[in-house]
């Protein structure tokens, strides 16, 4: 079968539409709603919002493509991004990726084989004066150390 | 020194519509409105002096008299937080801990354009400052500060929250508002300017969210005693971010003007650990390094940053001790530039990965001569000719690395290994 919003998905896509001068401007929440929804923007899910968006496939490949916060691919449940610009390089930023991937078993732009975790490298994340930090899905944690990052892995379910 | 921009951020429960009022927030709009006709408060934001916050420090009354006022077009105003700039996080504190400053101040940015609809746009990682930011709209739609007839005014605006999704370039105006006009963040070749040909083609301003932040207390306090701070050509207070081997790292609110080896050894505490300053970026990853004994005299301002052959940027201060490896620092923002060049303009898509993977292969022993002139060639090629200023942000700090700590380059070449050895 093919993707589809649900009801409540639906309801909230003529909520973000209608918050916009031009339904064009809403392509970004919408595709933070496909996301969400369907786990990840595959070439089914890209379809389907150049349908509901009344554009081409092709502009909605080019968006999901340019912007590193839209998926392509599935994920693991906990993504774990590791800024590495340079005040977090300064920090130590590399003794915290390196600790992520001796405690995971696995390396930049790889999956655990269970699917909980995902491990990225990513530029910087605005968190300069408590480097290093790492985001893991939408919260960000700062002024880490080696032990206090293994901590944070251990509590995420 | 006053507080201007951080004035509240202490406070208790700062980003609540109770508390910001409680400090005197919305008396600027409830002034603007009652009292001042937009080209009134367009001539009073020019007296102040006021420089846009975001790195290129254009005048903002000057960017909204640009804005023509018979178009029959709607008129947009954005507020720029797409904080990406590395070394800079002092729009995320403000977003975080004030954000009805940065809401009273957009509304005064769009009634001096006769705009009706404005925009926020924040950088999709900061998920927590967009949920504060959003609930600060419903506070503030709520208490009649937005929407119809603002404070029985007559005068409609609506604030719209919009999240970016992770792309750098998106926080150069151009960028930002193809990206708001649902595409990928290309930016625009300019003329035209965003000020008659902006979002879908009609008048638009975008403002950093500093900017817009200073606002409502220079119309509370007036021009004057805005101009009464800072430099000749450098007005008021600057937030600058500090990050890197410093003691004590975090944003401060500095007179524009302030001397900033004081700033660095006395402000922040100095160097950490007791190690000596090697180099220092003043104003974001996109501006060039500055040695040690370069900022004898250097005192925070734009035309001061300029003299030193620097730029004032974003104001992130980035500092680097006598252990950090240049060649490892310049191949990290090289990579940075590589990694967010858009790829619309040849000169920046393919010179930011050649420079890259000439500091990388420099960095690892691999390191060839002539690659320093070659590195210095790239840079030279993409200044100014790219259609946004992403290329000469790539470009000047590459060349700025090399130019500085030459000796250090050419060791690290003939040695084929560091010999700083930072560990970063």
């Amino acid at each position: 079968m093919a993707l589809e919003f649900s009801q409540a998905s639906l309801k909230r896509f003529d909520e973000i539409v209608g918050r916009y001068p031009k339904k064009e401007a809403a392509m970004l929440p919408v595709l933070y709603l496909a996301q969400k929804e369907f786990g990840y923007l595959g070439a089914e899910a890209i379809e389907y919002v150049a349908g509901i968006m009344g554009v081409p496939a092709a502009r909605v490949y080019g968006v999901v493509t340019f912007y590193t916060m839209l998926n392509m691919k599935p994920i693991g449940r906990h993504h774990i991004q590791v800024c590495r610009t340079l005040p977090c390089a300064l920090a130590g930023a590399e003794r915290i990726t390196a600790a992520i991937k001796a405690k995971l078993g696995i390396q930049v732009g790889e999956t655990t084989p269970d699917g909980k975790f995902t491990l990225s490298e990513v530029e910087c994340l605005a968190s300069c004066g408590t480097a290093p930090m790492i985001q893991v899905n939408d919260e960000y944690y700062e002024n880490l150390n080696e032990q206090r990052v293994g901590e944070i892995l251990d509590k995420l379910k | 020194m006053e507080k201007i921009l951080l004035r509240n951020i202490d406070a208790p429960d700062s980003r609540t519509l109770a508390v910001y009022r409680a400090r005197g927030g919305y008396r600027a709009l409830e002034k603007v409105l009652s009292e001042m006709t937009p080209e009134r408060l367009i001539d009073e934001i020019k007296a102040s002096g006021l420089r846009g916050r975001g790195g290129a420090g254009f005048p903002t009354g000057m960017k909204w008299g640009f804005v023509p006022k018979d178009s029959p077009k709607p008129k947009y105003v954005v507020c720029n937080a797409d904080e990406s700039e590395p070394g800079t996080f002092k729009d995320r504190l403000l977003i975080e801990k004030d954000p009805h400053a940065i809401i009273e101040g957009t509304i005064i940015s769009a009634y001096a354009i006769r705009s009706h609809t404005a925009f926020v746009y924040i950088r999709g990682e900061l998920v927590f400052g967009a949920s504060v930011l959003e609930r600060a709209i419903e506070e503030a739609a709520a208490a009649g500060f937005l929407g119809k007839n603002i404070l029985n005014s007559g005068y409609d605006c609506d604030l719209i929250l919009h999240r970016g999704a992770g792309a750098y370039i998106c926080g150069e105006e151009t960028g930002l508002l193809s990206s708001l006009e649902g595409g990928k963040g290309w930016p625009k070749v300019k003329p035209p300017f965003p000020a008659t040909h902006g979002l879908f083609g009609c008048p638009t301003v975008v403002n950093n969210v500093e900017t817009l932040a200073s606002l409502p207390w220079i119309v509370n306090e007036g021009a004057a005693r805005y101009v009464a701070i800072g430099t000749e050509k450098s007005k008021g207070t600057k937030l600058f971010s500090v990050s890197g081997h410093i003691k004590r790292p975090g944003v401060y609110e500095v007179d524009m003007g302030y001397p900033f080896k004081k700033f660095l050894e006395e402000d922040c505490g100095g160097v950490a650990n007791g190690k000596k300053l090697k180099g220092v970026i003043p104003g974001g990853a996109s501006m060039p390094v500055l040695r040690a004994d370069e900022l004898d005299g250097v005192t925070m301002d734009y035309e001061s940053f300029q003299a030193a052959g620097t730029l004032l940027g974003s104001g992130g201060v980035i500092v680097m001790d006598e252990t950090t490896c240049m060649v490892r620092a310049a191949w990290n923002i090289a990579r940075f530039f590589a990694h967010e060049s858009c790829g619309q303009c040849s000169p920046c898509r393919e010179g930011c990965h050649w420079m890259e993977k000439i500091f990388q292969r420099i960095e690892q022993g691999e390191g060839k001569p002539g690659d320093l002139d070659l590195i210095l060639s790239v840079s030279g090629n993409i200044m100014g000719n790219t259609i946004c200023p992403f290329g000469d942000a790539a470009a000047m700090p590459a060349a700025a690395f090399i130019k500085k700590f030459r000796a250090e380059f050419d060791r690290h070449i003939a040695e084929k290994r560091c010999t700083v050895s930072a560990g970063q």
